[in-house]
């Protein structure tokens, strides 16, 4: 039985803001930024947004592409680093907002970045199961960066959601493999009531997500035999247009493999979203029959790889909901630091 | 608004719930007992398509307490391509774009929350539909 992602939708707050204006604040200089991190600019949440209304527009287009009753999702797993509440599930308020109550399993993930994957391999992994018909899995968050913090020209709002599923006729891209690797790594964190995350610095990369991202791939590889050059795409993690890159050339494959899935540069690094919405894109533009490969990055640290086939229904399925390009290049509006600051809630306002 | 209320009004908010009288067809958001036409006490439930337009507007510069961080915006009175007409803020937008008769999409948004510590409330915003 092959089972496979069956429906996939994107979304993307409207508001960017560029690194200059980040970078003019803090009084950086925005021509290495923009060189040493590859990024333009990042998205920007409205102070109406969060990881739950995000999720759900998501949600909304991959039903629109699935084309299912939603009562037939048996699983709704949201994953963020930032859940509007410490104490409540986002996926219950997903759940209902999209008519999948109350015949439905659901809860909430976080592991950093990866979070979003692990709603994906988890819904996988019950329709695989055949203990339920459909599931849903989201990657979405809207990230802070403390202010001045590299972090803060990255850190960028999204969401990609994916529902799962074994009819053949409705398939958009079977799941032909998985891997996970794992390992302790403190490259990034944030402790419980800090509202900004803390990182490692340079120690987010050699030993965190190069060492993991490229051990996942590799086993991956290892495991079923293939080579890079049997996939026509490839997304990775992308906290910065670099890395990517970097862990591109590591393992063998090359840019034109993954640049339909870098939107980092125009979107910024969406954590829990950012491999998923690099896939949507992917699935945007893809042929059936070719082989994709994705490989989430969360720090802590971890990653999960997937291999995908496209199958025939990609060309249909894509036209039902808006593309991701889209959604990143078009009705876009800039803003500047200040009202940043303010839809970021970085501006302490006077007790009420 | 206290958890409970938010919640009775769920079907409304998330999914757009309306009510078609099945003697007469008017619908009705949100939905009501009796049929203001014809009387009839016998309705379908159905979630509206989430896109409808602009039949008239305003800017609110002067808000309640609760919206006082988000002023100044827009707020329509929206006509459903499903038939009812109901009242939402229009976002993601500057307000000389707003105009009567425009194409809009409702998008899930936070509405409003009590406070740091209290719940979220979430429903629907107009947004410019866009093609």
């Amino acid at each position: 039985m092959a089972v496979g992602i069956i429906g996939y939708g994107a979304h993307i707050p409207r508001r960017r803001i560029k690194v200059e204006e980040i970078a003019k604040v803090w009084g950086a200089d925005a021509p290495s930024f923009k060189k040493g991190l590859e990024l333009l600019q990042k998205s920007v949440p409205a102070l109406d947004e969060d990881t739950i209304t995000l999720s759900v527009e998501a949600a909304r287009n991959a039903l629109a592409r699935a084309g299912i009753d939603p009562k037939d999702i048996g699983a709704v797993y949201i994953g963020s680093e930032s859940h509007p509440y410490a104490v409540k599930p986002s996926g219950t308020t997903v759940a209902e907002a999209i008519g999948a109550t109350p015949d439905c399993h659901c809860a909430d993930f976080e592991f950093a970045c990866k979070a979003g994957s692990e709603g994906m391999f988890v819904a996988y992994g019950l329709v695989k199961a055949g203990l339920i018909k459909y599931g849903l899995g989201v990657g979405a968050d809207t990230s802070q960066g403390a202010p001045g913090d590299a972090l803060e020209y990255s850190a960028a709002a999204g969401a990609a959601a994916f529902i799962m599923g074994a009819d053949d006729n409705l398939m958009i891209a079977t799941i032909d493999e998985t891997y996970a690797f794992m390992t302790d790594t403190p490259d990034f964190w944030r402790r419980e009531h800090q509202f900004y995350p803390s990182h490692g610095g340079r120690f987010t990369g050699e030993p965190a997500y190069f060492r993991t991202v490229t051990g996942a791939v590799t086993g991956l590889l290892d495991k079923t035999g293939l080579k890079p050059g049997d996939f026509k795409y490839a997304v990775f993690h992308q906290p910065n247009g670099k890395f990517p890159k970097r862990a591109a050339k590591l393992l063998g494959f090359s840019f034109e493999q993954i640049e339909v899935g870098r939107l980092v540069p125009l979107l910024g690094n969406t954590y829990s979203g950012s491999s998923p919405l690099g896939l949507t894109a992917v699935l945007d533009v893809a042929d059936p029959g070719d082989r994709i490969l994705m490989c989430s990055y969360g720090s802590g640290a971890g990653s999960d790889v997937f291999v995908f086939t496209v199958g025939d229904r990609v060309r249909k399925a894509r036209e039902m909901a808006p593309k991701t390009r889209w959604l990143l290049d078009e009705n876009v509006k800039y803003v500047e630091y200040g009202e940043y600051a303010k839809l970021r809630r970085k501006i302490r306002l006077a007790e009420k | 608004m206290p958890p409970a209320r938010s919640w009775r009004t769920y079907p409304q908010g998330y999914m757009l719930e309306a009510a078609r009288c099945k003697k007469c067809g008017k619908t009705f958001f949100p939905p009501r007992l009796v049929c203001n036409k014809c009387q009839g006490r016998e309705f379908e439930r159905f979630n509206m398509q989430r896109t409808g337009k602009v039949v008239t507007h305003t800017v609110i510069r002067t808000p309640s307490d609760e919206f006082s961080g988000e002023a100044p915006f827009a707020v329509g009175v929206i006509e459903m391509d499903d038939g009812p007409r109901l009242t939402s803020q229009i976002v993601d937008v500057s307000f000389d774009e707003v105009k009567i008769g425009m194409p809009v999409k409702l998008e899930f948004r936070r509405l409003s929350s009590e406070g740091d510590a209290g719940i979220i409330n979430y429903g629907h915003k107009a947004v410019p539909a866009r093609t």
